[in-house]
């Protein structure tokens, strides 16, 4: 029974960064509908970001992070304004493989820069395990758990009451009736690029620290998870994105714990098929049907 | 056969034969060294992957992110073959039989896959990709992530380049032909299509398989080019990688995959000179490519040299007739 609650814990833990790092693809696949690939090297980007204050300053990790936050954020919307913006009317196809483009580009610039050597992340945060009867759960568990629901209430709180909440949910809605009704489509588009990399950098923080070591291609692996959840969740849908990160997480930590490490990544490809077939918009998505 | 179809094939018939003694001339006499022997067989390799891919992404208009599965599973099965049976025309049976494995995966994939249209299509292509990788990766007979050894190399040049021209032949007649036109109908609107009474699911499963079938020999070809083979060579950054070869070569396009496998084959190699910046130039060119023509080298449009003769005579004329208009003005 205390493997079983462990391994869940330890599930919601990886989900939980998972379901931060969907949201950014399910955001920008809602407005746009684009699979914005280069998301997961946002990550990567995010995680070095924050590797370089974290060694080189003495900064404390809370500002340390905000920073690399915000550094993300604004090469989220610099990408978006020199590589996609230009393409917006061009078929879709153009602007994904531009979205390889530039996840090929961050990965080697880093590469340049910090050499494909893996580097170890340094955590400096001391948190208390906590203990609740014959269960421990430690400290760094908690706390991710805890800024991901956060994030989440605050994304929720921001899109349903704010102004450019609700911009955004009208553009996704049909942005060309968004732009009669006088929305101002390409800032609105950038914002969400940019709030889905401070997404992505937070969750590249809460991921090197849970696997501590950092590396130009260290991206690749959560963004694709994290886009299967936003997929299984209901790709456009921000509750989706969650429930599949959290969904993700406990499956591949339950198949680590009970079946096979080597198996896990085909159980988490297996749900995504199953999923698809059997519910092609995803879990929480609903069916759209053609219009002739 | 009207007089234009045939001239066209005289005219491709001497093109091909030009290209292939100005092309294997030189590595039969032994000119060449080794890596551009290697570069070679690579690209050509390349281009059955690119062209088969482009009769699911450009033929059909669906987009496909696992096509380096099928590849893989032709691969092994034409190793596998070539290691256990000792046969004569072993070699090329076994890159049959590698196609036959991957269509049979490309019809086992196919026909829940393409019950989904558009996006999720991809995305489901792309588990099934990485599912088939992380299945072969677990297969003791396969070695499994120590990797399958002791495969004959004999991959040569003049036999990847003689599948590469009978591949693209059938690809290209295939494009060409009813069947070829039923696919593309599918493409410009598949509710036309059915109401026009073209049976969308079985061409679209045929296309499917076919493209399997072709990567499937393509992986046959690698298995006895590299020699050793392990799954972890097929996985989702190479689907990328052929993916990003269609959509440059113009998507639709059988001559544009063909130039774009070549280009993008050489590129990396040509700028080896430039060591760590290579694979940022290879990024950059990738992203103003797309920035500044977006349907890619050529759209959809054919690279044709009976094409070339009628532009040629066509700029003429009307040249004739702009001198016309002046003098008669």
């Amino acid at each position: 029974m205390n493997i079983l609650l462990t391994q869940l814990i330890n599930g919601l833990h990886v989900g939980s960064v998972y379901a931060l790092i969907a949201l950014g693809y399910t955001m920008v696949y809602g407005i746009v509908k684009l699979i914005n690939f280069a998301h997961g090297d946002i990550i990567m980007v995010g995680a070095y970001a924050a590797l370089m204050l974290l060694t080189s300053t003495a900064l404390p990790f809370g500002i340390a992070a905000v920073l690399s936050v915000l550094f993300c954020v604004t090469l989220g919307a610099l990408v978006e304004r020199i590589a996609y913006k230009p393409l917006r009317n061009s078929p879709r196809i153009s602007s994904l493989i531009t979205t390889i483009g530039v996840s090929f580009f961050l990965q080697n610039s880093v590469q340049m820069i910090f050499s494909p050597t893996p580097r170890p992340f340094p955590i400096r945060l001391n948190v208390p395990t906590i203990v609740i009867g014959s269960l421990k759960i430690s400290g760094l568990t908690f706390v991710t758990i805890l800024v991901a629901v956060l994030l989440m209430i605050a994304l929720e709180l921001f899109v349903r009451r704010t102004r450019m909440g609700k911009a955004m949910r009208a553009v996704s809605e049909d942005m060309q009736a968004a732009q009669l009704m006088g929305i101002n489509i390409n800032t609105t588009i950038s914002m969400t690029f940019a709030i889905g990399a401070a997404l992505a950098a937070v969750g590249a923080i809460l991921y090197s620290t849970a696997y501590p070591s950092v590396s130009p291609t260290m991206g690749a692996l959560p963004g694709l998870k994290a886009f299967i959840a936003a997929v299984l969740g209901g790709i456009g849908l921000m509750p989706g994105a969650m429930l599949g990160g959290f969904i993700m997480g406990v499956a591949e930590s339950l198949t680590k714990g009970y079946i096979s490490t080597q198996l896990s990544d085909a159980v988490v490809f297996g749900i995504l098929i199953i999923v698809l077939l059997v519910k092609p918009s995803g879990i929480l998505g609903k069916h759209v049907s053609e219009k002739v | 056969m009207n007089a234009a179809t045939r001239k066209s094939w005289i005219l491709n018939a001497i093109a091909l034969a030009a290209l292939s003694a100005a092309f294997l001339l030189p590595i039969q006499s032994g000119a060449v060294n080794a890596y551009i022997v290697g570069l070679l067989i690579t690209a050509l390799i390349n281009i059955i992957m690119a062209t088969s891919l482009n009769l699911v992404c450009g033929l059909l208009g669906y987009l496909a992110l696992g096509h380096a599965a099928f590849m893989g599973v032709g691969a092994y099965a034409a190793a596998l073959v070539s290691i256990h049976w000792n046969v004569p025309l072993s070699f090329p049976l076994a890159l049959l039989v590698g196609g036959i494995a991957a269509a049979i995966t490309g019809v086992v994939i196919g026909v829940p896959a393409l019950r989904l249209r558009g996006d999720y299509l991809a995305i489901i292509t792309l588990g099934f990709g990485e599912i088939v990788r992380i299945i072969m990766n677990n297969m003791p007979i396969l070695g499994g992530a120590r990797s399958l050894r002791g495969i004959p190399r004999i991959t040569t040049v003049p036999v990847a380049y003689v599948a590469v021209i009978i591949c693209v032949t059938l690809m290209f007649t295939l494009g060409r032909s009813r069947h070829g036109r039923a696919i593309l109908s599918i493409r410009e609107d598949e509710v036309a299509a059915t109401s026009s009474g073209v049976p969308v699911t079985y061409y679209k499963i045929l296309a499917f398989t076919l493209a399997a079938f072709f990567a499937g020999i393509a992986g046959g070809l690698y298995a006895h080019y590299m020699g050793v083979l392990n799954p972890n060579r097929f996985n989702f950054d190479r689907s990328i990688e052929y993916l990003v070869m269609v959509v440059l070569g113009g998507m639709g396009s059988i001559t544009g995959a063909i130039i774009a496998a070549i280009v993008l084959t050489l590129l990396p190699e040509l700028l080896r000179g430039l060591s760590n910046y290579r694979m940022l130039i290879y990024s950059l060119a990738l992203i103003l490519m797309m920035l500044f023509r977006p349907d890619g080298l050529l759209g959809t449009a054919e690279f044709s040299l009976v094409s070339i003769g009628r532009s040629f005579k066509r700029t003429r004329r009307s040249a004739q007739n702009e001198g016309r208009d002046h003098s008669e003005s």
